[in-house]
């Protein structure tokens, strides 16, 4: 299973990656948001899968599921969503002042 | 021992003086005449310092500066320190009183040439006396710094700038160089006072350093003394005041490298590489410069190539005299002594008779208003006294009797031949180019001085040429150079006892191994006919030819192509070095992010991908996976298909719905693989991001509405899975191999620590709290800077709607 997410995790990122070398504003915010979706898969991976029952004590069973990598992913989830709606409307603003969306004529080395 | 470092430092303590000096008194006196007390002080503090050092006596006093780093001012007073002080110092007196009457009162800012002055005078005597390498470092950068600000001094011309900038630009470069041979040599010896290094030298010239360290240190000097090929900023460097020209370069900074050299014989002196670059590079230096000196019509820049090239002389001196290190005490070492004596006794030389010829030339400026020895001629009938004056310089520059320069000349000839007859460092072949090169550009040196003096004051007088009445020049203005005059004729007559008092205990502390007698270095100006008396008449002889014959020949040197000189090299070299920097800057700084981000993905996947490989990192284990279910591999599929989607896909609505789609799925993994808090946050916060994108879809510009494909690139798609294999890889080496147990149990007491069941929640509010009240921040930040960015728009907007 966990190879199974890894292979997951590689096919996701490199599909994030290659929207972030796109053109189009919004395209990179889509890729950013994969990878962070596979960041999250990564983490929760990484502490081993289906060990044991969810970490609730009130489960009463031996063994858990590893809490810390979850407790990391709820703070991830929570700024990455922050983040997120901040580069949207940064996006949006942009768009109202330039009058595009795209990155190639929001290009800037001239003289600013 | 602190009077001496009042002595010192003196010069510092006035340059702060003089802007309030001049500010209140400068209406009555010439700020000149305060500015000369400190040198004179100086010079008059040094004198007494004579009778003990040439007793063999040395001083070494300490001021603490860093003491936990082992930095303090060292200063150590032996001959050579004490010859080059009285140097700055009276040649600083005798400058300063050329510079009352030189530099006008009402229209120069004489409190910055007073300070610069002052500053540099300070440096030049802390570099001579320092015996810490580091903080005679110190003080040569404050020498460039304090040269550079002086060559600026009228900023306002586009010349002056230029030659401060290029003297700066090498002699800065020389200097680093130098620390970084000044570092080596700490390296080596472990300390940083001169004469320990010297006391070990054993240790150092068996050491890998030792010969890098050489080549850094002689790259300082080289470029200070104006050595070839260093030597091209000077001449520009000509733009000073006259003052300036005749201080700092001839009399004093120019030979700060001579000094270094001087000072490090003992160390380097026995190696063949010293010998080779030192004498070859100053003996190039001499033949250069006595050769470009020929084309100048500008007497400033004739003296400047003069200059380079009696620099050369006493170079190779040095180096010939470095030889004593290598045979040691004994017959053939004390022959090589006697050139570096001869080394030192012209450096004195040269300090007397160049200063004065610059004074003269700034004279003929000061009163024809020209340099240009094109307009100049028959000044002798107007400027008898600066004729004069200018006549026992030249001569004694060419190396005539009855000045100065006729014995130094000779006793170079002398080392010179003397070296035909040495077997050591290949100079049983090569020897004979030294004394056959010397004679040349002794030739030439005959020929350049009497074009000086002959040109200018001989011939007819034209004053329709000049701009300005011409006479004679005051007294106080002449009184410089007369006495420096003085200094030429008195020395020729009495060599043996500037010989005894200040030039042998010099000798002393540059060869400290050699057994040194007086007797043996009496300097006479008659001994016999010999080889040395043959060939400086020869360079009369010939000389006298060339110069009458000049006319014929002299087109052949000015017409000798500019684009090969090696100034025009320099010139050439800056503005391209500049233009190819900004066109390498243009082609990878573009400007476009995804640029940028290539660079940053390709520098990720080559350093990761990189070590992964090279540290055999590559090992998997599968055997703790977990199972995989028909459920698990429809998830999984589910997920690669809508990826896929927003990849592949003509539309953007298609785009965002299946993002929404692959967080969904992440929710759904979050789901088997027991996390309920995970999911739960998952799902809301994939229904807002959702509905953020649609909005922001909403309001994207009608133009570029319309439905594209992204553009296919194969660097991208080659970054892209890269990217996606570095990660993979690195994943799968990393999972199944755990280096230790993990911490968990201590989170699964929640209950009994905490008080809670829920152990993500325990660890979120409880455990590691900060996390999440830093994570609140972080929320309430971005939700500010929602807002900001929404509501300040429309603010400006009811702003301009208003207007």
């Amino acid at each position: 299973m966990e190879t199974l997410i890894i292979l997951l995790v590689g096919v996701l990122v490199s599909i994030g990656t290659y929207l972030i070398l796109s053109r189009r504003l919004l395209r990179i915010v889509l890729g950013a948001s994969l990878i962070s979706h596979a960041v999250n898969l990564l983490l929760i991976t990484s502490g081993g899968l289906k060990t044991g029952s969810a970490p609730l004590l009130s489960e009463r069973t031996q063994q858990f599921t590893d809490a810390i990598p979850q407790a990391l992913i709820l703070t991830a989830i929570v700024i990455n969503f922050a983040v997120t709606a901040l580069v949207l409307v940064l996006g949006y603003r942009a768009y109202q002042s330039f009058g595009s969306d795209d990155m190639e004529q929001l290009r800037g080395n001239e003289y600013e | 021992m602190a009077i001496f470092f009042i002595f010192i430092f003196l010069p510092f303590l006035s340059a702060i003086l003089v802007p309030f000096l001049y500010k209140y008194l400068n209406r009555l006196v010439h700020t000149g005449w305060f500015v000369l007390l400190a040198p004179l002080f100086i010079l008059i503090y040094l004198l007494q310092y004579i009778p003990s050092i040439a007793a063999g006596e040395t001083y070494q006093y300490t001021l603490s500066w860093i003491p936990t780093l082992g930095i303090n001012i060292v200063t150590y007073v032996d001959g050579l320190s004490l010859l080059f002080g009285l140097l700055i110092s009276g040649v600083g007196v005798l400058v300063i009183i050329y510079s009352i009457f030189y530099m006008s009162k009402t229209r120069e800012a004489l409190h910055q040439f007073y300070v610069y002055l002052l500053l540099f005078m300070g440096a030049m005597l802390g570099l001579v006396f320092s015996d810490h390498l580091l903080v005679l470092y110190g003080f040569w950068e404050l020498t460039s710094v304090s040269s550079f600000l002086l060559i600026a001094y009228w900023y306002e011309r586009k010349s002056s700038r230029q030659g401060a900038l290029k003297a700066m630009l090498i002699t800065v470069i020389g200097g680093f160089g130098m620390l970084a041979g000044f570092i080596m040599l700490i390296m080596m010896a472990d300390t940083y006072s001169i004469r320990e290094i010297i006391a070990q030298v054993d240790v150092i010239q068996n050491h890998a350093l030792f010969i890098p360290a050489m080549l850094c240190i002689l790259l300082g000097a080289f470029t200070k003394s104006a050595q070839f090929p260093f030597g091209i900023w000077l001449p520009d460097a000509m733009e000073a005041p006259t003052p300036v020209s005749a201080y700092l370069h001839s009399a004093t900074m120019v030979k700060a490298g001579i000094y270094l050299v001087a000072r490090t014989t003992p160390i380097f002196g026995g190696s063949s590489v010293w010998f080779w670059l030192v004498a070859g590079v100053g003996v190039i230096t001499l033949l250069y410069g006595s050769l470009s000196a020929l084309r100048q019509t500008d007497l400033k820049a004739l003296l400047a190539y003069s200059t380079i090239s009696q620099l050369g002389l006493i170079m190779s001196l040095l180096g010939v005299g470095s030889l004593a290190v290598y045979f040691g005490p004994g017959e053939k070492g004390s022959l090589f002594t006697v050139a570096t004596f001869a080394a030192l006794f012209h450096l004195f030389n040269h300090s007397t008779f160049k200063g004065s010829l610059f004074m003269v030339v700034g004279i003929i400026d000061h009163e024809t208003g020209k340099r240009d020895i094109r307009y100049l001629s028959g000044l002798m009938q107007v400027l008898p006294v600066t004729f004069t004056i200018a006549m026992v310089g030249a001569f004694s520059m060419a190396g005539l009797p009855p000045f100065n320069g006729f014995l130094s000349k000779e006793m170079f000839f002398a080392a010179m031949t003397e070296l035909t007859h040495v077997s050591a460092f290949g100079l049983d072949r090569l020897g004979l180019i030294f004394p056959v090169i010397a004679w040349i550009a002794s030739v030439f040196t005959f020929v350049y001085c009497m074009i000086f003096v002959f040109k200018t004051f001989g011939g007819k007088f034209h004053p329709e040429k000049l701009t300005r009445k011409v006479h004679e020049a005051s007294f106080g203005m002449l009184f410089a150079p007369i006495v420096l005059c003085l200094f030429v004729v008195l020395t020729f007559f009495f060599p043996n006892v500037l010989g005894k008092y200040i030039l042998i205990p010099a000798l002393t502390s540059v060869l400290p191994m050699m057994p040194i007698s007086s007797t043996d270095l009496k300097i006479s100006a008659w001994h016999g006919i010999n080889t040395e008396l043959l060939m400086t008449i020869g360079v009369v002889v010939l000389g006298f030819l060339l110069f009458r014959t000049a006319k014929r020949w002299i087109r052949l040197f000015r017409n000798y192509p500019q684009t090969l000189t090696l100034n025009h090299l320099f010139n050439k070299a800056l503005p391209s070095m500049e233009k190819r920097a900004a066109s390498l800057t243009n082609r990878y700084m573009t400007g476009s992010l995804r640029h940028y981000l290539s660079y940053i993905f390709s520098f990720f996947v080559m350093l990761l991908l990189g070590s992964l490989l090279l540290n055999y990192g590559l090992k998997f284990d599968f055997s703790n996976d977990a199972s995989i279910t028909l459920f698990d591999a429809g998830l999984v599929l589910v997920m690669l298909i809508a990826a896929l989607t927003v990849l592949l896909t003509n539309h953007r609505v298609v785009a965002i719905v299946a993002l929404g789609a692959v967080g969904y799925m992440v929710s759904m993994f979050f789901v088997i693989f027991r996390a309920p808090d995970l999911a739960l946050t998952q799902m809301v916060v994939e229904t807002v991001t959702t509905v953020l994108f649609l909005l922001c879809f909403y309001h994207l510009p009608k133009l570029k509405k319309d439905i594209e494909r992204i553009p296919f690139k194969l660097s991208n798609l080659i970054i892209s899975i890269s990217v996606g294999l570095t990660v993979t890889l690195l994943a799968l080496s990393a999972n199944g191999h755990k280096l230790f147990e993990p911490i968990t149990a201590f989170f699964e007491r929640a209950y009994e620590l905490a008080g809670a069941k829920n152990i993500v929640n325990a660890i979120l509010v409880d455990f590691r709290g900060f996390d999440t009240m830093l994570e609140i921040s972080v929320l309430t930040i971005a939700g500010l800077g929602v807002y900001v960015l929404i509501h300040q728009r429309s603010k400006r907007r009811k702003q301009d709607e208003t207007e």
